[in-house]
């Protein structure tokens, strides 16, 4: 689709690890010594036995791609799918079992934001450090230095030892550092989970302003929103193999539904007759999603199959910050309950406008019988989803890089009425001009 | 447009070239660890100078005053020195360059360098600390009023021969350590042993004549003889099958080490 110069071309690339080792190592050098003395007379035995015994495990098998010049790839899969491998290798950290990468163009590495800092320098002193680790020259850094602080916000504490930051001042300086490497092939591993959206934000105009520069991007996420933002071809990687690779909308569909699918709740209890088939969170447009904003709608379908009636169960459903509990919605409390279960069915639950804080989430259910004492599903985890979104859009000024993840999660729509006679509202609901989320990330790119 | 080629079961011929453009961060490594290695101390650098200051006043009591070794006419404190100034700058080189590999996994595993840089810098910084005890010799030989001989000018050649074993030793130990964490516990034990079997508190010539080669067999000996013949003179000092020796261990352990550490390098990341 590009008439461009090929940037990377990775040939029938595979990394394998041995599992089998890692256990002779728990052994030390005894092991080895042990090894050394008797080897003469077991070296035939041993050879043999090590063939049948080491558990060989492909992190990456048989990847070929070929990356141009200015292309902007998102690389997406689950945990374990072989993504990090591929940009450790990429980036050299390790070097490949077989296949071969060929690279045209200085490699800029982003793996983990603040790789290299010392708590014990200030700001000043771990600019320099982490420069040159990543690659850059003395004079290089001193050109870029104002850019980086300005770009970080920093200046105030730049002389202060960075064990004394907060987290979202660390991040943001780390980051600055590394966005200012200037590479021709820029590799970013998952850097975007730290910060909150707004820096979030930050990040992707950084990388999206080199992308445009005609630049190399490979940029792997869990967060696919970024990732259909800023990439415009995708490639994903299952169980250490290629997958699938094309245009970014219909890959992260194809992988979305794929998750879905796979990680779908069930629940038999064989006892009572009752199947849970799935439980499906949708937004309030409907959609499909593990993904909300702040002030979204939240859906719950649950689809069940009862072989034997059930009279009058009782469902909670509870959300489930990272710091514990937030909301429910309990027929115990609410005495509202279905008269019987019987045959297929859905029971839906609409939780409406939620006013959570970008965090991650998991949503339990439970079933009891009507007698409440007994269980027909027992208190578990059904869903996962995230909230999303740049709290900046919703009225919030403050330092939510650091705080957001430490709240309460849930925010009531809460007014201040100060001494001088102002009052501010604050509340998660959801701004009335915006369009779908992921086009507002678009815009500030 | 520089190009890259990696291929599996190759080893880079691109390397040499890298640790080239990697060069500032011997600096920068070495100038972090400097800069950490004394923050939150009351005393700081003064820490560079107490320790030989301390460790040369036990060894001239214990050998000198209790075992009344011979010190060839001159000051057993400032012959003491001399034998401490190369051997304080070995050891903590390579307990320190020991370490440094396995101190800092957390950069083997997130970037890409040669990672040689990194036990270098760590021989780098301890040869700081062995600066600052030279600056205390010179004061040590104002004191006793002491001129050295026109032997002197050929230090730096000892100087380069002790950063080259310490460089060796170093190299072999953070690769080794990388795998086999044992040499946290064998690094101690080489140091402690090593004061012993090295010429550090006395001088060579008390071991009997017949020994005289196997002891030289440790490149310590020859180097610590080396530093004793530029700084005393003497024809006493030197001997010539000791500094052979010690040529020859640094070259092998320098060129050795650099192969074993070549060798394994590539799967630092996965081991660590």
């Amino acid at each position: 689709m590009f008439d461009a110069p090929v940037a990377i071309t990775i040939e029938n690339l595979g990394k394998q690890y041995t599992l089998g080792h890692q256990r002779d190592r728990s052994d030390g050098m005894r092991h080895a010594i042990e090894g050394a003395i008797r080897a003469p007379i077991a070296w035939l035995r041993s050879r043999r036995q090590q063939k049948l015994q080491r558990a060989d495990f492909w992190a990456l098998k048989d990847v070929s791609l070929e990356i141009k010049r200015g292309e902007v790839v998102g690389i997406i899969g689950r945990n374990g799918a072989g993504k990090s491998t591929l940009l450790k290798l990429l980036s050299r950290i390790t070097v490949p079992t077989q296949g071969r990468i060929r690279i045209d163009g200085r490699v800029g590495c982003l793996l983990e934001v603040g790789t290299g800092f010392h708590m014990e320098l200030t700001g000043r002193e771990n600019i320099f450090l982490n420069g040159a680790i990543l690659g850059m020259s003395h004079s290089e850094i001193v050109r870029k230095f104002d850019e980086i602080v300005a770009f970080s916000e920093i200046e105030e504490f730049l002389d202060t030892p960075v064990k004394r930051y907060s987290t979202g001042m660390f991040v943001r300086l780390a980051f600055a550092v590394a966005a200012h490497l200037d590479p021709e092939i820029l590799i970013v591993d998952e850097v975007l989970a730290v910060g909150d959206a707004a820096f979030q934000k930050k990040c992707l105009g950084k990388m999206g302003s080199f992308a445009q520069t005609g630049r190399t991007v490979l940029f792997v996420s869990h967060n696919l929103d970024a990732v259909r933002n800023l990439c415009r071809r995708a490639v994903w990687l299952k169980r250490g193999r290629l997958h699938q690779d094309g245009e970014v909308a219909e890959i992260v569909e194809a992988y979305v539904e794929n998750i879905s699918s796979e990680r779908a709740f069930s629940y038999t209890n064989a006892d009572y007759g009752l199947v849970i088939q799935s439980v499906v969170l949708k937004n309030g447009r409907g959609e499909q999603t593990s993904q909300f904003f702040p002030g979204d709608n939240l859906v719950v379908e649950i689809s069940y199959h009862a072989e034997k009636r059930i009279e009058k169960p009782i469902l909670a459903l509870g959300v489930l910050g990272v710091n514990g509990p937030c909301f429910t919605s309990n027929m115990l409390l609410d005495g509202h309950r279905p008269n019987r279960l019987e045959g297929s069915g859905q029971i839906t639950c609409t939780f409406k406008s939620i006013p959570l804080l970008p965090q991650n989430y998991t949503l339990k259910l439970i079933v009891r019988t009507a007698n409440v004492k007994d269980l027909i599903i027992p208190y578990q985890d059904v869903a996962y989803f995230s909230v999303v979104g740049d709290l900046a859009e919703y009225g919030y000024k403050g330092d939510f890089v650091t705080y957001a993840q430490h709240s309460t999660p849930v925010v009531v729509p809460y007014e201040w009425r100060l001494p001088d006679g102002c009052t501010v509202a604050v509340a998660l609901t959801r701004p009335e001009a915006a369009g779908v989320g992921s086009r507002r990330v678009r815009d500030h790119l | 447009m520089t190009q890259l080629l990696i291929e599996a079961g190759r080893t880079e011929h691109q390397y040499w070239r890298d640790l080239w453009r990697y060069r500032e961060l011997f600096y920068f490594l070495s100038w972090r660890d400097l800069l950490v290695r004394y923050k939150q101390t009351v005393v700081g650098v003064g820490w560079s100078v107490i320790r030989p200051l301390l460790t040369m006043l036990v060894l001239t009591v214990v050998f000198g005053k209790l075992g009344r070794m011979p010190s060839g006419g001159h000051p057993y404190p400032l012959m003491v020195f001399c034998g401490m100034l190369p051997w304080q700058f070995f050891s903590t080189a390579i307990s320190e360059s020991g370490n440094s590999l396995v101190s800092n996994s957390n950069l083997i595993s997130k970037v890409y360098f040669p990672r040689l840089v990194i036990t270098a810098s760590s021989v780098i910084t301890s040869f700081v600390d062995f600066l600052i005890s030279a600056v205390f010799l010179v004061a040590l030989m104002f004191w006793y009023r002491y001129v050295p001989p026109l032997n002197v000018s050929l230090l730096p050649f000892f100087v380069l021969l002790v950063f080259g074993a310490s460089l060796g030793v170093g190299l072999w130990i953070s690769a080794l350590m990388v795998e086999y964490r044992d040499f946290r516990f064998i690094v101690p034990f080489i140091v402690q042993f090593g004061l012993y079997i090295s010429p550090v508190g006395f001088q060579s010539g008390v071991v009997p004549a017949r020994y005289r080669l196997l002891f030289s067999l440790n490149p310590m000996v020859g180097i610590i003889d080396g530093f004793r013949w530029c700084i005393l003179g003497g024809p006493s000092n030197i001997y010539w099958p000791a500094f052979a020796l010690a040529v020859i261990d640094v070259f092998v352990l320098v060129a050795s080490g650099i192969w074993y550490f070549r060798k394994t390098e590539q799967t630092f990341a996965d081991v660590i």
